[in-house]
């Protein structure tokens, strides 16, 4: 291996240097500039000095605790209740601000709660918009990670028979993915618009009128569903290309054998195809699931994280605090954050599909 | 490395030996318009006329986006590389005089003697910009639909109450006329939310910061009056009133002049062209919700930059600039309001009986101030954000509650903005 | 199988067209929606969703929204800066990450394998977590031009070029598509005395044709729909790029036609290209899953 022909470490680094060099300057450096500035209070521009500040950032971004209330009661005792028996409770900001018998709470604010009992447990945390943009993000990548997956080899099982214009196919199914990402966001603005959306007016036709329109990225409950639904249409075809590439690796002889076993169509992906796309899975998953913890465009195009953060993500969050509030350590602190997930997201999936 | 020193050095040489050779000095301005003809027109005749008058100096200007000109402005203060002359929109000042990219503006306390309020931008005791116009808010609306639904006809001296308001919504509402009976726009997201809205709270009795110290928002965003404020907004979409945060971009241009809302929030920019199609819209002043009339004051004004290394000459051309014709022709150009009385008896529009001259007095009996404080710009887009919010179902104290404490978070991380 | 009847036969495959028909359908709707909604008028666009029509060239059918939206920005100035941009980078990339590729497989070196690993590491970095950081980091950069030395990047070409010119996956690309060239084509070239550079130029590359396409196209790709960096660095219109210049144009027009010319505008060149060198374009996509 070591021959002497092949040793050189003048050539071997001049070759190497401005790849490496580049690759150190704006990818390694700035990574660990990150670590640094989240831990100081550095602004975009400031007269004020850089201060170092230790992990405060991360305590305002990762603070949550639950807090535990009571229903009110009246003066004999009684739980106070509305009209529709439903318990009263005291406000949590009776808690969460001024209240010295619950500094431990000070400047939280409610993210959700549960009933136990009549007791509520209400899950607080001091960056409320921050933990909502985790959920949002795990939430995008826990559905769009499998669904795009399985839809991707939907499509390429489709695709992969032997029929005359198939190509055709394959390269329509694969054409959203070269239209940008903006583009894209834009163009579906329109069609899940509310009022002359062409998604209301389709859904309309096909359930002959009985579907009432929504504005589908003006509620809560529809606007993360309806960006998920535009990303897996962009992106499905080039996972459906890797999938497709990991079939052919197939060998035809192995389909050849269980067809002479007479093994169902169902027998033979369970058994043949299946075992023989392993490694492709674990690829595109990994794929899928990067690409979806960094969701930042269609949201800035779309939605901006609304309507009421039931969109933002955790890039968006990054981006507007470092960039559009001039904060650059608190954003720093949320892209550590996002490292962080990502690195132990990569783990635990190295881990479970491990050779075994 | 000895080469690459010796090449760096021999282009310094050349290029300050070219500008030695260059006779006057150049001054740089950017200014926030591109892409409106009108205004680079009226912005290049003072040049023209600047740089004729004398040959020290020559101002060269450069036009960006509005959308994006905060932010060139931002990028080039970090790259070091401003230019003499800023254009900054008035509530933005405070930073920008804070963070070092203005420098206090010398120019004769005299000349802006007769100026409104609102284009005269001062911080921390001097002044660091001023303005050669300022626009208005008004409700727009048109004399057949007050008739129609039988509706008094408020003015500047006597403006609706917030009852007598929510009562014309309520027969606006009513009369099945309209789409909505109150157009916001809420699609105008950025600067707009806190320029057009926030006068509202104050009305109600609230604030974005508390004024006196300027250290917290505690109370003053949050407080009674404040969450007043918040339920009488969340109303307005809850009820029905008004299009919420999804109302089309499209409406919010034309729906007021097609008959799809009976009431318009909107600035005097747009006022012209609503006239074109109707010639009874009216331009009401805002109501009263208790603590005066208000709308927003402060427009676009003009700076030194902190760098500049030719203050003296960058002051001379914005005293040049504000002569009463200079503001005159930019009113008459743009629709926007000229800063002196003056200036606004030579303009076609705001001169007695001119079409707007309404704003004239809008602008000088309501118009307030927004927070003048360097953290504005951080507190400007936590309201907008909260108002949306609030606009969209989320409760109201919390919400606000959220907001204060977001304030209060970057307040205290700058140090106080130094008040 | 042979005991199919012809009739039962014909229809199953008339159900595989209907089936991948329709499929193929959701894929190029809206994109040909995009297209005939770029032609109409806005009041007959906001009309025709509500009908087969929004998918058809009928009614008042004119250019004018393309005239319009060129006279609202200058979509040429942003077609080319992209164009610029993506071209430079692509190909420096090819270069420094083939070059570098090319040292890590064929010579020996000290600080090699720590280097490559370095590398590998960088592919799990999300570029989103180092742009807040990088932004502050490009800001104060020296540079010598034309005026001399001066500090920071913003709203420039080179920002938009040099910190994306060398990435992780290309050169991983490279490596592995050099680890499969036969070696001693590579020693006995050498023991014929010539230089790595000859090498490089006459040996390796004229053998790279299929990963050279890969890799331009993968960055091509990637370039030509930058947004977030640029969203970040570039202010001025001189250097703003298409995919920045949708979302001020959308900020500036609210007519729904013109918005969608200007779509159709900067999405036909991709398109063109992709249709054309459309299997290159799978192949490549392809490529990258092989190995695994």
């Amino acid at each position: 291996m070591a021959s002497k022909l092949t040793t050189s470490n003048r050539a071997g680094w001049g070759f190497a240097l401005p790849g490496f060099g580049l690759i150190m300057l704006f990818i390694v450096i700035p990574f660990f500039f990150a670590f640094y500035l989240s831990l100081t209070n550095q602004r975009l521009i400031s007269p004020n000095p850089t201060e170092f500040v230790g992990l405060s950032n991360y305590d305002r971004l990762l603070s949550i605790s639950v807090l535990t209330i009571e229903p009110e009661v009246d003066d004999t005792g009684a739980v106070v209740r509305d009209d529709a028996g439903n318990a009263q409770y005291p406000r949590v900001r009776t808690f969460t601000r001024n209240n010295p018998d619950y500094s431990q709470y000070a400047g939280m604010r409610e993210w959700f709660r549960w009933h136990w009992g009549e007791t509520a447990k209400v899950v607080v945390a001091t960056d409320v918009v921050f933990w909502k943009s985790l959920r949002n993000t795990l939430m995008f990548v826990l559905v769009v990670a499998p669904v795009q997956a399985g839809l991707a080899l939907c499509l390429a099982l489709l695709i992969n028979q032997r029929l005359r214009g198939i190509n055709v196919y394959r390269a329509i199914y694969f054409m959203p993915v070269v239209v940008s990402i903006v583009v894209v966001s834009l163009l579906f603005r329109f069609i899940y618009d509310g009022n002359d959306g062409l998604l209301n007016n389709v859904l309309g036709f096909v359930t002959f009128g009985t579907f009432e329109g929504r504005d589908w990225l003006g509620s809560e409950n529809t606007a993360l569903g309806a960006i998920m639904g535009m990303s897996i249409w962009q992106a499905v075809g080039f996972h459906m290309v890797i999938w497709l590439s990991g079939l052919q690796t197939i060998s035809p002889t192995l389909y050849e054998a269980s067809s002479i076993e007479g093994a169902s169509k169902f027998q033979t992906f369970r058994y043949v195809t299946w075992p023989g796309l392993r490694n492709t899975a674990v690829l595109i998953l990994i794929v899928i699931t990067m690409q979806a913890f960094a969701l930042f465009a269609q949201i800035d195009v779309m939605t901006r994280g609304g309507p009421l953060d039931s969109t933002t993500t955790i890039v968006f969050q990054a981006v507007e605090r470092g960039y559009g509030k001039q904060d650059i350590s608190g954003g720093s602190a949320i892209s550590v954050v996002l490292f962080l997930l990502v690195l132990s997201i990569s783990l635990i999936q190295r881990y479970l599909t491990r050779e075994r | 490395m000895k080469l690459g020193m010796t090449f760096g050095a021999a282009l310094v040489a050349s290029v300050s030996w070219a500008s030695v050779a260059a006779a006057q000095t150049e001054l740089s301005l950017w200014y926030h318009g591109a892409g409106n003809e009108a205004e680079s027109g009226a912005l290049n005749m003072i040049i023209d006329d600047f740089n004729a008058s004398q040959d020290e100096y020559k101002v060269v200007v450069e036009s960006f986006p509005q959308e994006s000109y905060n932010d060139s402005v931002v990028a080039a203060a970090l790259a070091g590389n401003l230019p003499d002359i800023l254009d900054v929109d008035g509530p933005v000042m405070p930073n920008w005089a804070w963070a070092g990219y203005l420098q206090p503006l010398n120019i004769d306390e005299a000349a802006i003697a007769e100026f409104l309020d609102g284009p005269k931008g001062y911080w921390d005791g001097q002044l660091y910009s001023i303005g050669f116009w300022d626009a208005a808010v008004a409700l727009m609306s048109r004399q057949s639909t007050l008739d129609a639904l039988g509706l008094r006809t408020p003015d500047v001296d006597n403006p609706w109450t917030g009852e007598e308001f929510m009562a014309a919504l309520d027969a606006a509402k009513a009369s099945g006329d309209f789409e909505y009976a109150f157009d916001l726009g809420m699609p105008w997201t950025g600067e707009w939310y806190p320029y057009a809205f926030s006068p509202f709270l104050q009305s109600f009795g609230g604030d974005i910061v508390d004024r006196t110290t300027y250290a917290t928002a505690e109370g003053a965003l949050n407080g009674e009056e404040a969450v007043a404020f918040g339920n009488w907004w969340q109303s307005l979409f809850a009820d029905g009133y008004a299009p919420g945060t999804s109302q089309d971009p499209a409406d919010r241009d034309t729906g007021f002049v097609d008959g799809k809302y009976a009431f318009s929030w909107n600035g005097n920019w747009a006022a012209l062209a609503a006239l074109e199609v109707h010639d009874d819209v009216v331009f009401l002043p805002a109501p009263d919700f208790g603590n005066g009339p208000k709308i927003g004051a402060a427009s676009w004004q003009f700076g030194v930059s902190g760098t500049s290394e030719n203050a003296d000459g960058a002051a001379a051309f914005i005293e040049f600039a504000l002569q009463d014709k200079y503001l005159a022709n930019f009113s008459n150009v743009t629709g926007l309001i000229p800063a002196t009385s003056t200036a606004a008896a030579m303009t076609d529009n705001y001169a007695e009986g001119g079409a707007l001259e309404v704003f004239f007095g809008l602008s000088a009996g309501q118009a307030t101030l927004r927070p003048v404080t360097p953290g504005y710009v951080v507190s400007a887009k936590v309201f907008e954000k909260a108002l949306a919010d609030i606009a969209n179902g989320a409760d109201v104290a919390d919400t606000l509650d959220a907001a204060v404490d977001e304030i209060n978070a970057d307040i205290e991380r700058n140090g106080g903005y130094g008040h | 199988m042979a005991t199919i009847n012809p009739d039962n036969r014909g229809l199953r495959l008339a159900v595989r067209y209907l089936v991948l028909t329709l499929i193929a359908l959701i894929f190029i709707f809206p994109l040909v929606f995009m297209v005939m909604s770029s032609l109409k008028p806005d009041l007959q666009l906001l009309r025709d969703t509500s009908s087969l029509r929004a998918f058809l060239p009928v009614g008042d059918i004119s250019l004018d929204n393309y005239y319009n939206a060129f006279s609202r920005v200058p979509i040429a100035q942003f077609m080319f800066n992209s164009l610029f941009v993506t071209a430079t980078t692509v190909f420096l990339s090819l270069l420094l990450c083939s070059l570098a590729a090319f040292s890590f497989v064929f010579l020996n070196w000290s600080g090699k394998n720590v280097a490559l690993a370095i590398i590998i590491a960088t592919l799990i970095i999300p570029f989103e977590t180092i742009a807040i950081p990088l932004l502050l980091f490009v800001s104060k950069l020296p540079w010598i031009g034309m005026e001399g030395l001066t500090f920071g990047w913003l709203d420039t070409y080179r920002v938009q070029i040099i910190p994306l010119v060398a990435d992780g996956l290309t050169i991983f690309l490279f490596v592995q598509y050099f680890r499969d060239l036969p070696r001693d084509l590579i020693e006995a070239s050498r023991v014929e005395g010539a230089s790595w550079m000859q090498i490089y130029l006459r040996v390796v590359m004229p053998l790279s044709g299929p990963i050279l396409a890969t890799a331009a196209i993968l960055k091509f790709l990637a370039m030509y729909n930058q947004y977030l960096w640029p969203l970040m660095v570039v202010q001025q219109e001189a250097y703003r790029p298409v995919m920045v210049g949708v979302q001020y144009f959308f900020q500036l027009s609210t007519a729904w036609g013109e918005i969608m010319a200007y779509l159709t505008i900067i999405t036909i060149p991709v398109l063109a290209f992709y249709l054309v060198l459309q299997r290159a374009f799978i192949a490549s996509i392809a490529s990258t899953g092989v190995k695994g």
